[in-house]
């Protein structure tokens, strides 16, 4: 290998330009600067990779990184910008937003907190967006080609396809490989919606592009992300509706959790309409025109701008999958087992491209797995691991572990401790006062199955009990630790002394009431 | 109701139950034996209203108020509406496949306001039904008829088509777009319709839907209370008014080492325990003024209130402590847990009377009030009228508590017993 870097005469072109995105400002350039940067070239490959891997994302970069601490030799190949989806169009530019909007919400509701609410709150939505470029420009620091390169991961931008079983071809150079990671991610659906795609809609992949608030804003599909961002513009002023083809709300989540987030949201202004599909969508003058059906009900709604939050799709084509060996299908994604490896046993799946669960902290965990199973012939399991996840809307809802429903069916009674957010001081006192820490153990045991977190900070609170789920750590346990008072947190512990005093039947009780009245 | 404080909680108890059962008395129509969901002007019949009343006619002769020859008349009147009436796909009928829709106009009998055919409400109506038959066991050709027409009714619904093709049965259905899909999910007050359900001899619903239903349950302990949660206090209420569950257990209760009857009232602990502590620091709450339910509300607006921003609701499923809340109580809710909390419940009712004398009138409680928003009088906003469902679940809970009649008649309803047990109900009064 030599002379990875920037670009010098007579060097490796990279890929096809397809970073780039409106606005360039300086923070955009920023960006690109660190995760394609314009004259980067691509390294000579010499000798075999211990590992390739293509995609840098999440779990690309994880892979590559942690390979490379150990000694291995690595390539990191990406066709558009490092940092998939979390950086560029995922999770960090979502939390940027989602902050900002908080703050205007707040601002709203300053009478709440005892403060004046400001006379006129104007939304500079330039100054929201810019904020959110500035945090990606810097976050895109960690994982900036060059910082990878210096971490010993030689690093190609480019289109990859399999040449062989063994082999990856870069443009016209070929990296053969004893061991392939496919990280490749995924991308939106497309809604198969008539007149949606000439009429033009947003994804996660442009509505960070937007430059102006759209002043009507359809969202279709009620998942996390879609939740997350319709609560966000509707802070942002905008008229916002959800509309969503199932009876339920975050069919996933409990149904209490759901309802909280629900009235939330109805709170701020977005409507949700449920069991609505949209059936057309046509364009008159600059307005979309979307017609829906709810159960025997068509009507039209005309907005700005739509927002399709559908699903996701796995990134498998192009990749030369027939010719690695490599079995996958287009809804499901790549086919792996529980070690990760995929029908060719050279190369190995993560994140995404192959996982149900589809967040950056799933990718980065199945990363470590296959860094581990593929190079050290370790035989580390994915259903092994405990995930937690987090939608982050306000109130953020949280869950890790098994459901009720889930633990019921497969034949584990449960028997669940909730404390309310409204009985913890700190929570009080923030005037977040809404939400639970609900937490499912097996009955009989202080075992903790599950947990679902609804709080203002459910994402922060999530984790003491992902920890106590991975070690083995009993709810009963929980009660002997000493939190800090006054934290939100302290939740998670009222729900642990419920279980103390569940403990104390009535007949312990009288056995301790007779065995103290002696002691008078 | 300014003399309650000096009647014994008998002759209150008495006073507020024949007051209840004057609601069936008042809005009847004896053509067709309906009875309205309100008793606002102009209110449709609702067909779970009209089980309520079935089942309310006996306690009204066994206490005197109503002759056993005008229950009989009434009773007929209705079974033979219920027997005879349209059934049909089409939009305008009553019924369809042995259900019914869940309003009708009151003289007419045909379904309005394009409502949904609903299997909870035709459950609720076959409750009543199911009463009827029982109580009216004499040999006269009127009651004679009165339990052929009430086996025409119950033995002809089709529970196994109402699942739509899936494990358990659907909400509802319309005939201009199909099967209902609300999605609903854990305990509710379907207890009883899987019940009836399971025991139809040539279209029950078979066993595994009740296993999927109950699958869906959740075991809570809240504010040191243990029971199956929902929200709503009526979910706690209405599958009780026909069936004493009491000592009686289905396999998820043997596991939990309960019964649905102490569950219940538990849940009632839940609603105090909540309204005492009254995160949300809403008007009235407290010790003995709690009560959250499916109930009438203000309506949907947003007001500031002391400084507050308050939002309020039309008719919703309120529930603790969850939500929604508005500071919106169903007084009948609470006064209708007296067989499971009666001290609660009393003392509820009695706090009504002496600070809320006003919104009570003939010695009805009225479907909700809200004294966060200001009204009238301390009760603040206070629900026009009464509900049918309201007086009707008021008169079967009281006479529960005073005497188990309902209880006592639905144990010799063999649909009732084969119902139960085919749902793995075991002990207590099933031995």
């Amino acid at each position: 290998m030599t002379g990875p870097g920037m670009k010098e005469p007579g060097m490796t072109e990279p890929g096809p330009e397809l970073g780039t995105v409106a606005p360039q400002d300086r923070f955009r350039r920023a960006l690109t600067d660190n995760v394609r940067p314009p004259a980067w070239c691509n390294p000579t490959p010499e000798g075999k990779y211990n590992l390739v891997v293509i995609g840098a994302g999440p779990a690309g970069i994880t892979a590559a990184r942690e390979a490379a601490i150990l000694g291995a030799k690595v390539a990191l190949i990406e066709r558009d910008l490092i940092g998939g989806d979390r950086l560029n169009v995922g999770c960090v530019p979502s939390k940027a937003l989602i902050r900002t909007s908080r703050a205007y919400a707040e601002m709203r509701q300053a009478g709440h907190y005892g403060a004046q609410v400001p006379s006129d709150i104007d939304i500079g939505f330039a100054a929201v967006m810019q904020r959110m470029r500035r945090i990606q420009a810097r976050l895109s620091r960690a994982d900036a080609a060059q910082r990878l390169t210096d971490a010993g991961v030689d690093v190609y931008f480019g289109q990859a396809r399999f040449a062989g079983p063994d082999s990856v071809a870069v443009g016209d150079q070929i990296l053969r490989f004893k061991k392939a990671l496919i990280a490749t991610g995924a991308r939106p659906l497309t809604p198969p919606i008539p007149g949606l795609a000439e009429a033009g809609y947003l994804t996660n992949e442009n509505v960070f592009d937007l430059t102006e608030r759209p002043r009507r804003l359809l969202v279709i599909g009620g998942g996390p992300v879609g939740c997350e961002l319709a609560q966000a513009f509707c802070r942002f002023g905008c008229q916002v509706i959800i509309a969503q083809d199932e009876p339920m709300f975050l069919a996933l989540e409990e149904r209490d959790a759901a309802q909280l987030l629900s009235d939330s949201m109805a709170r701020d202004g977005v409507e949700i309409h449920l069991n609505t599909a949209v059936v057309a969508v046509r364009v008159e003058g600059a307005e979309k025109i979307v017609d829906l059906v709810s159960e025997d009900a068509r009507f039209s709604i005309t907005v700005d701008e739509i927002l399709a939050g559908i699903g996701r799709a796995p990134n498998v084509e192009g990749l030369g999958l027939e010719e690695a060996g490599v079995r996958y299908d287009i809804r499901a994604g790549i086919e792996v087992d529980d070690f990760l490896q995929t029908s060719n046993p050279r190369i190995y799946a993560a994140g995404d491209v192959c996982l149900e669960l589809k967040f950056t902290h799933t990718a980065e965990a199945s990363a470590r797995i296959v860094v581990k199973n593929a190079l050290f012939l370790r035989r580390e399991r994915m259903s092994a691991l405990t995930i937690p996840w987090c939608t982050y809307t306000d109130p953020e809802i949280a869950h890790v572990g098994l459901y009720v429903r889930e633990a019921r069916r497969r034949n584990i009674p449960v028997r669940t401790f909730t404390a309310l957010m409204h009985d913890v001081d700190r929570a009080v006192t923030d005037g977040e006062e809404e939400g639970f820490v609900k937490i499912h153990v097996r009955d009989g045991t202080d075992r903790i199955l599950g947990a679902t977190v609804v709080a203002r900070h459910a994402g922060e609170m999530i984790n003491g009990l992902s920890v106590a789920i991975t070690l083995g750590i009993g709810l009963r346990n929980f009660a002997k630790v000493i939190h800090a008072y006054p934290t939100q947190a302290e939740a998670i512990k009222m729900a642990a002394e419920a279980y103390h005093r569940a403990r104390l039947t009535p007949s312990i009780r009288a056995r301790t009431r007779r065995r103290l009245a002696l002691d008078r | 109701m300014d003399q309650a404080r000096s009647l014994s909680d008998e002759e209150l108890l008495d006073r507020f139950q024949r007051g209840a059962f004057g609601y069936f008395v008042d809005c009847y129509n004896p053509e067709n034996g309906l009875v309205a969901d309100t008793s606002r002007p102009g209110s449709p019949a609702s067909i779970a209203v009209v089980g309520f009343a079935l089942s309310c006619y006996p306690v009204g002769v066994e206490r005197g108020w109503m002759t056993r020859a005008e229950a009989v008349a009434r009773t007929l009147a209705t079974l033979r509406f219920f027997a005879e009436s349209r059934q049909g796909d089409q939009p305008n009928v009553t019924g369809h496949q042995g259900f019914y829709y869940h309003f009708l106009d009151m003289q007419t009998g045909e379904r309005v306001w394009q409502s949904e055919l609903s299997l909870i409400d035709t459950t609720l109506l076959l409750a009543g039904v199911l009463t009827a038959s029982v109580y009216f066991a004499g040999d006269s050709p009127d009651e004679a008829r009165i339990r052929e027409l009430a086996d025409l009714i119950y033995l002809r619904i089709d529970w196994c088509w109402a699942r739509g093709g899936k494990a358990t049965a659907r909400q509802g259905w319309k005939p201009e777009s199909g099967f209902l899909h609300y999605g609903w999910d854990g305990y509710d007050e379907a207890t009883i319709l899987y019940v009836l359900g399971l025991a139809s001899p040539a279209h029950a619903l078979p066993l595994d839907s009740y296993t999927c239903w109950t699958a869906t349950y959740q075991w809570e302990n809240i504010y040191d209370h243990e029971y199956l949660y929902a929200g709503p206090l009526f979910v706690h209420q209405y599958s009780h008014a026909w069936v004493d569950f009491a000592g009686i257990r289905d396999e998820f209760m043997r596991e939990k080492n309960s019964d649905y009857f102490e569950s219940s009232r538990n849940a009632t602990y839940v609603q105090r325990e909540y309204a005492r502590r009254n995160p949300y620091d809403y008007a009235g709450y407290g010790d003995n003024c709690w009560g959250l339910t499916a109930c009438d509300g203000p309506g949907f607006m947003t007001q500031a209130l002391d400084g507050r921003e308050r939002r309020f609701f039309g008719y919703a499923a309120r529930g603790a402590p969850f939500g929604p809340d508005d500071g919106t109580i169903g007084p009948c809710a609470a006064f209708a847990s007296l067989p499971f909390a009666p001290e609660m419940s009393l003392a509820a009712l009695r706090h009504y009377c002496d600070r809320y004398p006003d919104m009570i009138k003939d010695c009805r409680l009225p479907g909700a009030f809200n004294p966060t928003l200001p009204g009238d009088g301390p009760a603040g906003w206070v629900s026009e009228g009464c509900y049918g469902l309201d007086q009707g679940i008021v008169v079967l809970m009281i006479e529960n508590y005073r005497s188990g009649l309902i209880w006592k008649l639905m144990r010799q309803c063999p649909y009732v017993v084969e119902g139960l047990r085919r749902a793995g109900f075991t002990g207590g009064w099933l031995s």
